[in-house]
């Protein structure tokens, strides 16, 4: 249970952020869980000793930035240190790829979404290595007893980091003028910028929090499967993107409900009878919700008028 | 009944065109066939391989293209027409040979692996049916994630069947895959496809495609043609499948994933969305690319995937579209 | 004044299409509320009223894009409410849209010739086969999208992509395509939108030729009164979904609660 819970915190991490930029765009960022790939990676070479090298010019250039493991701050530099990195990859693609096809068909930007998903991952595989890397406890790690339950300090930690990153996505949503200037964009393009907002600073901000959240997700994820690979955002992007489907694409507390519902649904499996097929669940689930409640669980029936 | 003088619409030339472009091709997959033995072993695979690709990628566009209904599954199709055929020739043929005896023994292996990929297609087609159901009240996006879903399932379905191999697949597949057994299927989708949608009737499938509201009211019900679109799209994804399988001999469900489904659908996307002749040249290209590629492997998919972005953000409509001029009568 | 039947059905010959107290509702908002209306054979009938008082959705209602709420639709005698759109045309009714809704990839030729599709022996088999039979279809369809195309004068364009041609003619194709279907009832949502007063005039002189010679009904949703009160010889009036009057256009032009949906109360 608590297991599905901290699995559903990271799924609602990553949901945040494909429903966000579909609700702004109506556009799959498929190269979100890529992201969150690099957000964990990010992670790791924080406190790990890397060597970066060109073969070609003999460049060999050693890189410690001696953040340490198993401490609060070391931790929370680290992950403060994958979130900036990623929220400015999420504006730069963007920037680069996606903004230049703004007026295109859906489906060139799917395709190029998917290039750059593609591009991420096998840049991953060249710089990182294919070989799956520990991932080192970047916070102290106790295990604690709630009766009959073990839990461990580090699902605690997803559960709490994910509760208040989602509080505060609420609250700039609602109470900030980003937040404002967000939903209008998502509900008329074309009229908020005729009131004066810059609908390319708003796009941006979304993105670059979208993917400030799949980095924390990143590394919370990679605490408690700490086996980091340049494949390992796929299956659970693909997860995190039913979670916000089922939740209402484009809705936020959808998203954050969609998560945590699909995570607990995951793990139930996985202790069940039909393990093998915890992977085909997900797809299950977004196949019926299609059929059956296409707007998810808490979002908006939309018609076209004829 | 139109004779008022006017020129013959150019319409009856297509009508007569596709027929005689079929036979033209059958010939010259005869001839291919007939000198297959002179090309060697890596051009023949290759060949193999661009010619399976064709079929996978015309048959895509029959769904993607010409009926506008994104699907991202098609690997899935594939798959099931490959497992289906090399059941049959793996566990029927056994049993079945030997009985033929020595002088017919290569005419019941032909006819065995025919209708292995017969059985492989129709398995298919019925996956296409199973798929093609619930996809007819999902648009763009939302299709596109679900049939993404439906072949995930598939492969995860592969997986699971142990007498099928699991996850580690069924290998030992016979050979039976030969050019001329690729390039005539190739010969008869393409005629297929193009047939059908140069029709009267097969007009309705681009009519549902750009206005669904529209067609309806004028009598269409696009129920059977994204349906009519899926199943014969899987059928030849089905068929091609068990060509696939009988030439590499041994195939595994991740094999059949999301990055299969991906790799035609960029053929399609590259070749223009419904423009038959731009979706068989970007085939053959894309099967082309990766081994053009080889010489610098490491950084092959890196650069594949920077080209992609590159081709969408640079021409979107396709490598292979060009805007017929059209004349005033 | 005289309500509801027209001039052209008798008595014992049940009316073409009957709307009998159709109500459609969108949430809390009601868009057409006890609606009856009849429509013969030989009408020519305009709906009017002021934006929003539910005349497309009307359209709508009777193509079965919407199923109503309460109330019957009949066509030939037979309940149609509630039927899908495509069962609806192959019945007899075509319409046009308020949005002209061409296929834009296909070229003018091809628009017009898969309006045929309701009366095609031909299908996907056939398609593949390309036996006699279906060759001879195909000349003889072919021969018929062309005779279409010179009624409306669409010919020269035959090849040019739909979505290029300019305006007025892309509303003329959409109504050629319309009568490909063959239909008994053609509604047609704002033809004259858009139009300079020559085009109106010949949109005029058009609807009126194609009502005689395909011998069809005609229910027409029009702003401008020029055309309705010019061509139309009855015309219904809606103003939020209920029907206010109906008549020859000399009564509903003289009736108060019509002008005083259009102008508002004269000030006391």
């Amino acid at each position: 249970m608590i297991n599905g819970l901290s699995l559903g915190a990271v799924y609602a991490l990553l949901a945040l952020g494909y429903t966000m930029v579909y609700g702004i765009l109506r556009f799959i960022n498929f190269a979100h869980c890529d992201v969150f790939m690099v957000g964990a990676f990010v992670g790791y070479y924080a406190v790990t000793p890397f060597t970066i090298r060109v073969a070609k010019i003999g460049l060999s250039l050693p890189v410690n930035l001696h953040i340490g493991t198993d401490s609060i701050a070391g931790g929370t530099l680290a992950l403060l240190l994958a979130v900036a990195f990623c929220a400015v990859l999420g504006i730069i693609i963007e920037r680069l790829a996606y903004r230049p096809l703004r007026q295109c068909s859906k489906l060139t930007v799917l395709i190029t979404a998917i290039g750059v998903s593609l591009f991420l991952e096998n840049m991953g595989q060249l710089v990182f290595g294919a070989d799956p890397k520990p991932f080192p406890e970047l916070f102290p790690v106790r295990e604690f007893s709630l009766g009959a339950i073990n839990v461990s300090s580090n699902q605690l930690l997803v559960m709490g980091v994910s509760a208040l990153l989602v509080i505060g996505l609420q609250f700039i949503v609602k109470r900030t003028k980003m937040g404002t200037a967000m939903r209008a964009v998502s509900l008329n393009p074309v009229a908020a910028s005729l009131v004066g907002i810059n609908n390319d600073r708003v796009i941006s901000f979304t993105f670059g929090l979208g993917s400030a959240l799949a980095a924390a997700g990143g590394i919370l994820y990679a605490l408690n499967y700490p086996a980091i690979n340049p494949y390992m955002g796929i299956l659970p992007g693909l997860k995190a993107f039913v979670a916000a489907v089922l939740g209402g694409i484009g809705n936020i507390r959808g998203a954050a409900l969609g998560g945590v519902l699909l995570g607990l649904v995951e793990t139930f499996v996985n202790g069940s009878h039909y393990s093998t097929y915890k992977d085909a669940i997900a797809f299950a689930v977004l196949i019926l919700i299609l059929l059956f409640r296409p707007a998810g669980l808490l979002g908006k029936v939309e018609t076209e008028k004829i | 009944m139109n004779g008022t003088g006017h020129n013959p619409p150019r319409m009856l030339e297509r009508i007569f065109r596709p027929k005689i472009i079929l036979l033209a091709v059958l010939a010259g997959a005869g001839l291919l066939a007939c000198f297959a033995g002179q090309f060697g072993r890596y051009y023949t695979g290759l060949l193999t391989k661009v010619g399976i690709n064709i079929i996978l990628a015309v048959s895509l566009n029959l769904i993607n293209g010409y009926t506008g209904q994104f699907s991202l599954g098609h690997a899935g199709f594939m798959g099931v027409g490959a497992y289906t055929a090399a059941a049959i020739t793996l566990f029927i043929g056994p049993n079945l040979l030997p009985v033929a005896g020595a002088a017919y023994y290569h005419w019941a292996a032909w006819g065995l692996f025919g209708a292995a990929l017969l059985a492989g297609g129709l398995a298919a087609a019925v996956a296409g049916v199973v798929v093609g159901l619930p996809s007819l009240r999902l648009k763009g996006d939302y299709l596109a994630i679900a049939t993404l879903g439906f072949g995930e399932i598939f492969r995860v379905i592969f997986c699971n069947i142990k007498s099928l191999g699991g996850g580690l697949g069924l290998n030992g597949i016979p050979r039976y895959t030969n050019l001329f057994w690729v390039y005539v299927t190739a010969a008869v989708c393409i005629y297929v496809v193009v047939a059908m949608v140069h029709s009267t009737y097969g007009r309705g499938f681009l009519a549902v495609r750009d206005d669904e509201v529209a067609a309806e009211a004028m009598g269409l019900n696009p129920t059977r043609y994204k349906m009519a679109a899926f199943v014969t799209g899987a059928f030849f994804a089905g068929i091609a499948g068990g060509l696939y399988g009988h030439d590499i001999r041994a195939i595994d469900p991740n094999g059949f994933g999301f990055m299969r489904s991906f790799d035609i659908v960029v053929m399609v996307i590259l070749g223009g969305m419904g423009n038959t002749p731009g979706v068989i040249a970007a085939a053959i290209v894309l099967t082309l690319l990766p081994e053009w590629l080889r010489p610098v492997a490491e950084y092959r998919m890196v650069i594949y995937s920077l080209l992609l972005i590159v081709l969408m953000l640079t021409r979107p409509q396709g490598l292979f579209t060009w805007r017929r001029k059209w004349k005033q009568v | 004044m005289e309500t509801g039947l027209s001039m052209a059905a008798t008595p014992t010959t049940p009316p073409l299409l009957r709307l009998e107290d159709c109500t459609l509702r969108f949430g809390g908002l009601t868009a057409v509320s006890g609606l009856t209306a009849e429509i013969g054979e030989t009408d020519l009938v305009g709906l009017i009223g002021p934006n929003g008082a539910g005349k497309t959705t009307v359209f709508n209602l009777i193509t079965g894009v919407y199923r109503p709420a309460a109330g019957r639709i009949e066509f030939g005698g037979q309940s149609i409410a509630g039927k899908k759109p495509c069962q609806i045309t192959a019945r007899g009714i075509a319409r046009t849209f308020q949005n002209i809704r061409l296929f834009g990839s296909l070229n003018v030729f091809d628009n017009v010739r898969v309006a045929f599709h309701l009366h095609l022996w031909q299908g996907l088999g056939h398609a593949v086969w390309r036996g006699p039979g279906f060759l001879r279809e195909e000349k003889e369809i072919a021969g018929q999208v062309m005779e279409m195309l010179e009624i409306f004068q669409l010919q020269k364009y035959r090849d040019a992509p739909a979505a290029g041609l300019p305006y007025g003619e892309q509303r003329r194709l959409e109504i050629a395509r319309a009568l490909a279907t063959r239909p008994k009832l053609l509604l047609l949502d704002e033809p004259a939108a858009g139009m300079n007063p020559t085009e109106k005039a010949e949109l005029m002189k058009l609807i009126r030729f194609v009502e005689e010679k395909y011998k069809i009904a005609v229910l027409l949703v029009e702003h401008d009164m020029q055309v309705v009160m010019g061509i139309c010889r009855r015309i219904i009036v809606l103003d939020y979904g209920v029907k206010i009057a109906e008549g020859t256009p000399e009564e509903v032009r003289a009736n108060p609660k019509v002008i005083e949906a259009y102008l508002g109360r004269p000030a006391a």
